[in-house]
């Protein structure tokens, strides 16, 4: 080894990887986003089938990322795999229950003799696009506004509502983040739909559709934004572990950070970029500015949640209960074993490019759809 | 530490877990060896360039589609559900249970899913070389998940490679590769592949046999029942060798459930094996509860089960009662004195979260240092477990249940053997369009595989029971602080939800059988 690495190191490299995951998951929601608009969008079925298969061919790595999200979660923070998912329950349940009916939703859609008829699986596909970019966002500012558990001595965790997670939703910041995430996702899928589809009709309804999409986004996104920088924040002592009130912990975060400021402010600001080039000009690629954006400025904002001494779980049950990356972590030699084998990643990343290109390299058109492929 | 016990939560919570994880058991093995067949007939393909072997490439890879989709759904149900119901199991041995899950995520589950993409829809937007290359990653991915998942689960079986922590109250890794290449993980992982292939070979040769009674695509058929014939036999004949050796390797580290597969009571020197019998009840459970049962009409191999064993005829194979009774002769710990030591590590553990509570640093100095002692780990943590045991019998599982399910996985794996030598053979002679039986024997033979796994999953996970973790923790204070109603909610929406998709599943595929792949047709 060239180097001892530190315990404290280690957490903090894990929790940037869960969080780069995590904030890969919101861009790729876009193909959810992308399926919110089944009903609305296509004038026809031939452009509902161009939209079907625009978002069908990426929805594996949308879902694949979710599943190592939870692993590598699970692996590094333990415990707050076993705290959140058992306790925030119905939660959980509901964003699993979406996605179990996403995964065989386009591979059966149009095939014959598929039982419950075509109709069905698109219902499958808009509850899909609507509810987990949604209730993903609900938990996910739950990171910021807390979750009613405690853990007792032997480090097991109890949830203290019987709703199970769904108390959440009473909280109109967590809704915010929730609408948020919705129509970041709705936009997303927009710019996917006209970066990748050749169908001018199509591309103007959906330039059409950005408009209106916009405002709920801003709003959800500056309504988050702003109660978040002047909300109390679960600070934790460094030394002693305890967890404590502080005023405005995540505007000091931000400031405290000034890496993570840029990435915010930067990452904002992509987004409108590529917002501003689908609503007022005919180019194709905004979905890679927005989409870039999107994925700083969830990271930063996991990074705020987690980094520079603050709780990224915090117990509204019990405030000592609350999880941090130093008590919810796994081993020493668990993190660096595990951090060995995410060298890797880089390498996943170029092969997923390298086979995305090669698939998007021609666009949808009608003639494929009409075609003898593989179709959804 | 933990009180009250819901013991149908516990059921409830087991029920589920059972319920998705044979649902996902239901799709994952064909997309084991499918996926290899696929390699197999494309490589024809690309290296002979006949249509005829690119369109029956493209019909196995469409039911591989309609079989691949569910089988990712599901997954992603039981990957959460560790934490959604055993989350105290989740936090217990998080360190160590979660790196295969998160290694599968990143090695494996992101190479299926970008190149299965690659695989259906690259056909005329990349070179041949590129999509066979593709079609070789996505069975590789597929794979290599089932190393990681049989890793993971081979860990429950056989603890190995760490230690625990009282200052977290877990379990740590200590060693990944006595993680990795556990035993266990071993033998069950080529196991659980080669049952795969075997499955995923009945599947090819019994539709293809469909099209032959049908008098349809003949050419295709012959040649995906050679491709399947010849990929099943190897795959058999692994199968039933790694078979044996997860037997061999259980008598060492689960002699209980070694036992029970054999309704052995009574510890043996030249233990015959039985291969074949039926269980009756003795007379009633003994005040410990252990309830014995008599083999009947059985057929026996003498000595063969000492052989397997330990290699020789004359070596000792442990009974149910030994392992529950002891048996000093034998150096055999009674599961009363493991309840003893269970209980005085858990003591140790709690009297040590005392003192540190109350600032008591000497003597939570002096106990902390306990747990850093081996002789304190083999002789008494490991034995953590039972000290949630109440009767010694209650580490037996349930006998009737496990024998059976062993003993016809068994003897279905001989007869899977020779059906695919058969197949083998008729298509070597050029016949097989002749053998009007035999074809429907292949026909009919679909299901066989299927229930074959399913009964060795049962052999393992029923056969361990109570322990999800083997001697460390029952299923029962693994589970989620949640109600019952809760749990059965979510199992009644899985139950229906997973059955509609089942009918679904089957519906289509067969509808995309009778289209068939279309070579002769045009
Ligand atoms: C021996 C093989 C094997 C076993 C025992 C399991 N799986 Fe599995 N799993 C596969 C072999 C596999 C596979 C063949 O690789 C699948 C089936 C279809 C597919 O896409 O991949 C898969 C899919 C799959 C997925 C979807 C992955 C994706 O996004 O593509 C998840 C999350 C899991 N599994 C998780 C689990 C868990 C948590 C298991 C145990 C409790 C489990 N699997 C048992
Ligand atoms: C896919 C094939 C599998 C099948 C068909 C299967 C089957 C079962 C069944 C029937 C049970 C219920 C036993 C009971 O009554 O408690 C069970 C429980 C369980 N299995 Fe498996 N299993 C499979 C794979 C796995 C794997 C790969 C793992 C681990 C990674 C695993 C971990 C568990 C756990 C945690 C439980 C719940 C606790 C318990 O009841 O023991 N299983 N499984
Ligand atoms: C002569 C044939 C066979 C022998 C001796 C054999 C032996 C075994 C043993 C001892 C186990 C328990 C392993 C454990 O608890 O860890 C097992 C499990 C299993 N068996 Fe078999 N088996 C045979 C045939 C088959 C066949 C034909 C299939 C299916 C097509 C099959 C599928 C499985 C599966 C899926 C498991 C669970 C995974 C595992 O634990 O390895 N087996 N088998």
């Amino acid at each position: 080894m060239l180097f001892a690495m530190s315990h404290s190191f280690l957490q903090e490299y894990w929790w940037f990887l869960v969080s780069l995951l995590a904030s890969l998951l919101v861009f790729l929601m876009f193909v959810q986003g992308g399926q919110s608009f089944i009903f609305t969008l296509a004038a026809n079925e031939q452009q509902k089938t161009m939209i079907v298969n625009a978002m069908g061919r990426k929805w594996e790595f949308t879902f694949t990322t979710l599943v190592t999200f939870g692993g590598a979660f699970f692996a590094s923070f333990p415990l707050f795999y076993a705290t959140s998912f058992g306790g925030a329950y119905w939660v959980w349940m509901a964003i699993l229950f979406s996605f179990v009916i996403q995964a065989i939703a386009y591979e059966y859609r149009t095939k014959p003799s598929n039982v419950l008829g075509t109709k069905t699986f698109e219902i499958f596909l808009l509850i899909n696009g609507a509810l987990s970019p949604f209730l993903i966002g609900v938990a996910v500012a739950t990171f910021f506004t807390g979750a009613n558990f405690s853990i007792n001595e032997m480090n097991m965790g109890k949830w203290d509502t019987p709703w199970h997670g769904l108390e959440a939703l009473l909280n109109l910041r967590n809704l915010s983040l929730g609408l948020t995430v919705l129509f970041l996702d709705r936009l997303l899928g927009l710019m996917y739909i006209i970066n990748s589809i050749d169908d001018d009709e199509l591309i103007l309804g959906a330039r059409k559709k950005a408009i209106i999409n916009l405002v709920p986004f801003l709003i959800g996104f500056l309504y988050f934004i702003i109660s978040l920088l002047i909300a109390e924040g679960f600070a934790v002592d460094p030394e002693s572990g305890r967890v404590f009130m502080e005023k405005a912990k995540y505007f000091h975060n931000l400031v405290e950070m000034p890496p993570v400021f840029i990435m915010f402010l930067s990452g904002t600001v992509l987004v409108l970029f590529g917002l501003y080039r689908t609503v007022f000009t005919e180019r194709t690629d905004p979905v890679w500015f927005a989409g870039f954006g999107t994925v700083i400025v969830v990271l930063s904002l996991f990074l705020l949640a987690g980094y520079n001494n603050t709780s990224f779980y915090p117990s509204l049950s019990d405030l000592q209960s609350s999880l941090t990356i130093r008590n919810a972590s796994s081993s020493h030699f668990t993190l660096k074993t595990m951090m060995y084998i995410s060298f890797i990643i880089p390498f996943v990343f170029a092969y997923i490019w390298y086979a995305w290109s090669a698939i998007n390299r021609k666009k949808i058109d009608k003639e494929e759809i009409g075609g003898e492929g593989h179709l959804y | 530490m933990i009180e009250n016990i819901d013991l149908s939560l516990v059921d409830w919570s087991r029920g589920q877990f059972a319920l998705t994880a044979i649902y996902h058991w239901l799709f994952v093995p064909l997309t084991l060896g499918l996926s290899l067949i696929l390699v197999i007939m494309e490589t024809k393909y690309v290296r002979t360039g006949s249509e005829k072997w690119k369109k029956t490439t493209k019909f196995w890879m469409k039911l591989f589609g309609i079989n691949f989709a569910i089988g990712v759904s599901t997954g992603l149900i039981l990957e959460f559900e560790f934490g959604t119901n055993w989350s105290n199991y989740s936090w217990f041995v998080g360190d160590i249970f979660g790196a295969p899950l998160a290694v599968e995520g990143i090695m494996a589950f992101f190479l299926e899913s970008t190149f299965v993409a690659v695989m259906f829809f690259g056909w005329d937007k990349v070179s041949k070389r590129f999509h066979l290359a593709s079609t070789w990653l996505v069975a590789i991915g597929a794979n290599l998940s089932a190393l990681w998942i049989l890793v993971a689960n081979a860990w429950m079986e056989n603890p190995v490679g760490m230690v625990f922590n009282p200052d977290t109250a877990r379990n740590e890794m200590q060693s990944f590769w006595q993680v990795l290449f556990n035993p266990v993980a071993m033998d069950k992982f080529f196991h659980t592949i080669t049952s795969g292939f075997v499955l995923a070979s009945f599947f090819v040769t019994g539709i293809s046999a469909w099209f032959l009674i049908r008098n349809r695509e003949k050419e295709m058929a012959v040649k995906s029942i050679k491709v399947a014939a010849i990929f099943g036999t190897f795959g058999s004949l692994v199968l039933i060798f790694t078979g044996d050796t997860s037997a061999r390797t259980l008598a060492q580290v689960q002699p209980v459930k070694f036992a029970a597969m054999e309704a052995l009571y009574e510890g043996q020197t030249d233990a015959g094996l039985t291969a074949f019998g039926i269980l009756t009840g003795k007379d009633g459970a003994d005040e410990d509860g252990l309830d014995e049962k008599d083999i009947i009409a059985s057929i026996e191999i003498p000595g063969l089960l000492s052989i397997m064993t330990n290699g020789e005829r004359d070596s000792y194979v442990a009974g149910i009662k030994d392992l529950v009774y002891g048996n000093e002769e034998r150096g055999i710990i009674p599961v009363s004195e493991k309840i003893e030591r269970g209980r005085l590590a858990r003591q140790t553990l709690i009297d040590y979260r005392e003192a540190q509570e109350m600032g008591n640093e000497a003597v939570a100095n002096e106990l902390g240092k306990k747990f850093g002692s081996n002789d304190f780990q083999e002789e008494y943590f490991r034995y953590f477990g039972y000290s949630y045991i109440n009767r010694p019998a209650d580490v037996v599982p349930d006998v009737p249940l496990i024998f059976y399910s062993f003993h016809l996985m068994v003897a279905l794996g001989f007869l899977f053997l020779l059906l695919q030598i058969l197949a083998w053979f008729y298509t070597a002679r050029g016949s097989m369009e002749n053998k009007k039986i035999f074809q429907w024997i292949l026909l009919l033979s679909i299901p066989l595989p299927y229930l074959a796994s399913v009964l060795g999953w049962l052999v393992t996970e029923m056969g361990r029971q109570p322990w999800i973790i083997q001697d460390l923790m029952p299923v029962g204070i693994a589970v989620s602080s949640i109600s019952t109603s809760a749990v059965q909610t979510t199992f009644w929406l899985f139950a229906a939800l997973f059955t509609a998709l089942l009918i679904a599943e089957v519906s289509i595929m067969t509808r995309q059988i009778k289209i068939g792949p279309k070579i002769e047709e045009e």
